[in-house]
């Protein structure tokens, strides 16, 4: 029945577009109010308006959020703490899952066990301890040596390179994988190593860009508790903590928004970029269909 | 030969200038006033002219954002690694103090005896803390819609009493001109709520903590408490004042808009608001429960850390800064309430005849401190907690009743904080 497919059709399209109207209205909220003052911003927000370029429309905002907040340094030192920790957690999550599904020692099951419990701990119960062992450790760098880790991208980088959620998503990519290619690239007389680089990681790209993803969320957007404690210098202070700059006494709503505009385009591109890179990745596979 | 000689003398000028510098023994500093641009060049003005005035200290500061900066103290103290100046929370101060974060500042008394009350961070007995300026809540109104509706305009000397003020609002919600007849701040949530509702209950006779007796049970619970409670709740069940719900945007254009006839609001809102009424605008007294009309008081306050190894020079710098001339440029700058009376002479805003005079006074007569006591951190927050819920329907007695336990609990656990 044509009219009842055309009527289902429209049901379905007028669904999905409210859901997706549900997802995008923030951002448009979002980028709207970045160009209104702060009393036209308000006034609107009980309306329709606060999702339309109207009113008196203008750049204020973002020219006083550069003023108000070292905005570029901000994004440098989240993006280079995010993408260092993405990458090393990368490859440290996928050895470990490596061995945790390939490999045959004694005690990886209790490992295992005791790597997914720690899902149950959360940050803040091991923050103090952290704090006083980071406080602690010794560091050579570039301006020398140091006592302590306080005031310095390691601080915020190494803690949070191995999680349990990262080693998961690997774990259980690779049990999904043909067992056949490990067994015949080991009898062609690959190293593990080998049977790791050349055959097991071209295969992960989905779960490569997947853990990524999700990886970067959690460095870009959930840094607030870790730098607050450990990080005193400006100089080191990532995006969210750069948040807190605006909460002032008259809160500067209009250039909140800006600033969220702002900060949000490296996680945008980051997105797009593996975006690309998952659907390539899905394409080249040779398990695919 | 001669210009041998010549750079010579300028090598050995240059060495002896570099020689007094390295003599400056640092002094760090940390502020909360991050993504404050007047504030923190206010400051640096203050920094720059201490430095240059003298040869002994050099102040280098570190700001931060005023949501995280209490963390930050907090785990630097954890991490051994505080400053030697650092400014606080006046409610704050006391749990700081008995925490060892803080030194007791060696000041002349003299040198503050003209401070407003709340500007001066005292614990048992002791100056530790001394704040550049206060702050100050208002009932905020508008002439035209007292004398419309034939209200008398309470002043200093003769404010609202209980009654009266019950009176007012029940007559502006009739009017039927308005969504609420006054707006408390519902919205704004956290220190607010002990900070400006906290002196409603004070004025009433009770508070959060007895600080003599070192418990919340009878303060907060007692026949005053639970006056102040029934009040409370009756504001909302009879819907003179916006919930818990209110919406942000409407707490802070509701009163402008004319949605809410009286506004509870602190110094800081003025401007916008005598920009939008003019003459019109009034800031009026806070009213009087019973014990004495009563507003909040004590903001940031300058202090010197426990661990400072330089306590002579954090002190001659907090004395350097509270100047008449930067307290009054400080004033200027942000608005705040000068904390003497030379300053507010000073200042544009708070001088006799100026806009926000009426401030100062506020400050002056009515200004009362948070129970200054360590507990006050988790009391401040308990008190927060059973407000909100007594304003959304909660027994009244069973809910102060829980809040004075939670509180006492608190100083126990801690050993009275002793």
């Amino acid at each position: 029945m044509p009219a009842q497919r055309l009527a289902k059709l429209s049901l379905d399209y007028l669904l999905l577009a409210w859901i997706a109207l549900v997802f995008v209205f923030p951002v448009v909220f979002m980028v709207m109010s970045s160009f209104k003052s702060d009393l036209q911003l308000l006034r609107d927000s009980a309306s329709l308006r606060a999702f339309l370029p109207v009113g008196d429309l203008s750049f204020d905002n973002y020219a006083k959020a550069f003023q108000r907040a070292p905005i570029g340094l901000f994004i440098l030192n989240s993006v280079f703490i995010t993408a260092v920790t993405v990458c090393v957690s990368l490859l440290l999550a996928s050895l470990a899952a490596f061995s945790f599904v390939f490999l045959q020692w004694v005690g990886r099951s209790v490992l295992m066990a005791a790597v997914l419990a720690t899902f149950i701990v959360p940050f803040e119960t091991i923050a103090v301890p952290l704090l006083l062992i980071v406080n602690n450790l010794p560091w050579i760098g570039l301006d020398g040596f140091k006592t302590s880790w306080l005031n310095s991208y390691q601080v915020q980088i190494v803690p949070f390179i191995a999680d349990a959620l990262t080693i998961f998503l690997f774990v259980q990519y690779f049990k999904d994988l043909p067992k056949e290619l490990v067994e015949a690239a080991r009898i062609d007389g690959a190293t593990w190593f080998q049977v790791y680089r050349r055959v097991v990681m071209p295969l992960s790209g989905p779960v490569l860009a997947t853990a990524a993803i999700l990886k970067f969320l959690m460095m870009y957007n959930n840094q607030l508790l870790w730098p607050i404690m450990v990080v005193q210098e400006e100089s080191y202070r990532p995006v969210m903590l750069g948040l807190q700059y605006f909460f002032q006494l008259n809160t500067a709503w209009g250039e909140i928004m800006a600033y969220l505009t702002i900060i949000t385009v490296p996680v945008l591109a980051f997105y797009l970029v593996l975006q690309k890179a998952f659907i390539a990745s899905i394409a080249s596979t040779g398990i695919k269909g | 030969m001669r210009e041998i000689g010549t750079l010579i003398a300028a090598a050995l000028a240059a060495g002896a200038m570099v020689g007094v510098a390295n003599a400056q023994t640092k002094l760090s500093m940390w502020y909360h006033g991050a993504g404050n641009q007047l504030e923190s060049e206010l400051l640096g003005n203050i920094i720059a002219d201490f430095n240059s005035s003298q040869s002994d200290w050099v102040v280098e500061l570190e700001s931060f954002p005023q949501a995280s900066y209490n963390e930050s103290i907090t785990a630097a103290a954890l991490a051994g690694n505080l400053p030697d100046i650092i400014d606080v929370d006046g409610p704050i101060l006391p749990n700081w103090a008995w925490a060892g974060y803080m030194s007791p500042l060696t000041i002349d008394d003299e040198k503050i005896s003209g401070f407003l009350p709340g500007a001066i961070g005292r614990w048992t007995g002791e100056v530790y803390a001394i704040g550049l300026w206060d702050a100050a809540c208002a009932i905020y109104a508008r002439r035209s819609v007292l004398e419309a509706n034939d209200i008398r305009v309470p002043t200093l000397d003769d404010p609202w009493t209980g009654e009266e003020f019950d009176a007012v609002l029940e007559k502006l919600a009739a009017t039927g001109q308005f969504e609420y007849a006054f707006d408390l701040g519902m919205a704004w949530t956290g220190e607010w709520y002990p900070y400006a509702f906290g002196p409603f209950l004070q004025s009433h006779g009770g508070d959060i903590i007895d600080v003599s007796a070192n418990m919340a049970d009878g303060a907060l619970n007692g026949e005053a408490g639970m006056a102040f409670g029934e009040w409370w709740q009756s504001l909302f069940a009879r819907s003179l004042v916006p919930g818990t719900d209110q919406d942000g945007a409407d707490r802070e254009t509701g009163f402008l808009d004319g949605k809410y006839a009286l506004q509870w609001n602190g110094n800081w809102a003025a401007v916008p608001a005598i920009e939008e009424f003019g003459d019109d605008m009034l800031f009026l007294p806070a009213p009087d429960f019973g014990d004495g009309p009563k507003i909040g008081a004590a903001s940031w306050q300058f202090g010197i850390s426990s661990s400072s190894e330089n306590k002579d020079g954090a002190s001659a710098f907090i004395e350097f800064a509270i100047q008449d001339k930067y307290l009054a440029a400080f004033s200027d700058g942000i608005g705040l309430i000068p904390p003497t009376a030379g300053s507010a002479a000073m200042s544009e805003k708070y001088s006799p005849g100026g806009p926000l005079e009426v401030f100062f006074e506020l400050s002056n007569r009515q200004a009362t401190l948070r129970a200054v006591t360590p507990a006050y951190i988790v009391g401040g927050k308990v008190f927060e907690k059973a407000m909100a819920d007594i304003a959304n329907g909660a027994d009244v007695a069973d809910t102060l009743d829980q809040a004075a336990d939670e509180i006492d609990a608190d100083i126990e656990n801690n050993g009275g904080y002793m």
